[in-house]
């Protein structure tokens, strides 16, 4: 019994010794560490963690632990499915809507002009006294400014036109604010990443912190980083957002899931960006 | 109608008299170590059965994180967990069917899903559907769980 016991002591020091060395020594990071869009766009897809994400050393985007034929399609937009999401967003930015006779482009010109967006967002804003995501961006101009009607958070509109403010944006080094008065609200980003959900009791960061670069069944784990979204998922054949991707991740543990655009997600969304500061923006971008 | 109902009642008997020494998994004793000696059904677990349930998506589903050598027929084993070759030769049965009911009595901070709890759960869902859930079922039931641990006793080196 004594020797059994020993066995066991054993396998615990083994066990917590796999978890140490996950992420250094066994993830399986692919190896192609170069993306420049279009030949011009060049991406940073590997950077130092930052300092408020103690957990990492190393933040990779999600483009490189996906296969050569997946990133490749990134790499030009005519392989991109989702520039097509973007050109209809094009036209759309450019059509008036809504009581006030305005458009996107009545006030913010063209959507370069608005190239700074997605690498700051969520954002606090001062008027409302609230974190605002790109999408809740976009909400506030329609209904406060151009008396239009909302589109739903996760509409093919929505998702369209924040494609398209992803994708004017894209270079940008991603800097979410998480001081001021964001904090609170990042905190709470931050508790909700590492509570352990559902019957599985699994956090973000059990899988995307801890097992970043492991396989789970078929499935090859990325940092769950979000400056690539929206994302064109090839399984979904189209956009699919931030915040669906989260309520599919929280289904997947068997559990309860925020709604999308609810609070809670809101927070999980600027916290997790604020994990990939000092990545670049690239959405829309392919992914499986 | 009548005897409807006395046949209904009859069976639902016949059902818990069957299931009489099944252990209810709040009742489940662990050792300070997380080991669980007694069975939780009284009946051998059936290592073939065993075997189906580690390999399939909606039950067991143990290779989503480990590697087992003897299933390398099946396609995907994850590398979550440690490789389950050699177990059976490591652990005792009453330390494995301890790990499957609640892996954090053993390893604390482990990754690995409890497969025969019902309880403490935060958010728990209705299966996988993302809606809450309304009555718990633990992820395997108690004979299921016997029947991994007599696959796992076969995985010697």
């Amino acid at each position: 019994m004594a020797s059994f016991r020993k066995q066991k002591l054993w396998g615990a020091v083994f066990a917590a010794g796999a978890v140490a060395a996950t992420g250094v020594v066994w993830a399986d990071i692919g190896e192609n560490r170069s993306l420049i869009v279009n030949g011009e766009i060049e991406m940073i897809v590997e950077a130092p963690a930052p300092e408020h994400v103690e957990g990492l050393s190393t933040i990779y985007s999600g483009w490189v632990f996906r296969s050569p034929e997946t990133q490749m399609m990134q790499a030009d937009d005519f392989d991109n499915p989702a520039m097509l999401d973007v050109d209809t967003a094009r036209e759309t930015f450019e059509t008036a809507m809504g009581t006030e006779g305005q458009s996107c482009a009545s006030c913010h010109d063209t959507p370069e002009s608005l190239s700074t967006v997605r690498a700051t967002y969520p954002q606090w804003d001062e008027e409302h006294g609230e974190v605002q995501t790109v999408e809740m961006q976009i909400t506030e101009c329609m209904t406060e400014r151009m008396g239009a009607e909302a589109y739903g958070y996760d509409s093919a509109e929505m998702r369209r036109m924040s494609a398209l403010i992803s994708a004017v944006g894209r270079g940008e080094v991603v800097n979410v604010a998480i001081d001021g008065p964001a904090q609170s609200t990042w905190e709470q980003g931050q508790e909700i990443y590492y509570t352990r959900y559902g019957q599985l009791e699994l956090s973000c960061a059990n899988c995307h912190e801890q097992n970043y670069g492991n396989l789970i069944r078929a499935d090859h784990l990325s940092q769950g980083q979000v400056n690539g979204f929206p994302t064109y998922r090839l399984r979904n054949s189209g956009l699919v957002s931030i915040h669906n991707r989260f309520r599919g991740c929280i289904r997947d543990t068997r559990g309860e899931t925020f709604a999308v655009g609810s609070p809670e997600f809101v927070a999980l969304e600027l916290y997790v960006a604020s994990r990939g500061n000092g990545l670049t923006v690239e959405g829309p971008a392919v992914r499986n | 109608m009548k005897r409807q109902v006395i046949l209904a009642a009859g069976i639902a008997l016949a059902a818990t008299t069957l299931h009489a020494d099944v252990t209810a998994p709040g009742d489940v004793v662990a050792d300070d170590y997380g080991d669980i000696m007694e069975s939780l059904t009284g009946e051998p677990g059936d290592a073939e059965r065993g075997r189906e349930i580690m390999v399939t998506r909606g039950l067991g589903n143990c290779i989503a994180c480990h590697q087992v050598t003897a299933l390398e027929d099946e396609q995907f084993h994850g590398e979550v967990g440690p490789s389950l070759d050699g177990v059976g030769d490591r652990w005792e049965e009453a330390a494995l069917r301890g790990i499957v009911v609640n892996a954090k009595n053993v390893f604390p901070e482990s990754v690995m899903p409890a497969f025969y709890r019902v309880d403490g759960f935060i958010r728990p869902g209705d299966g996988y559907t993302g809606g809450p859930a309304t009555e718990i079922m633990p992820i395997l039931d108690a004979q299921q769980v016997e029947d991994v641990v007599a696959y796992l006793m076969t995985l010697t080196e």
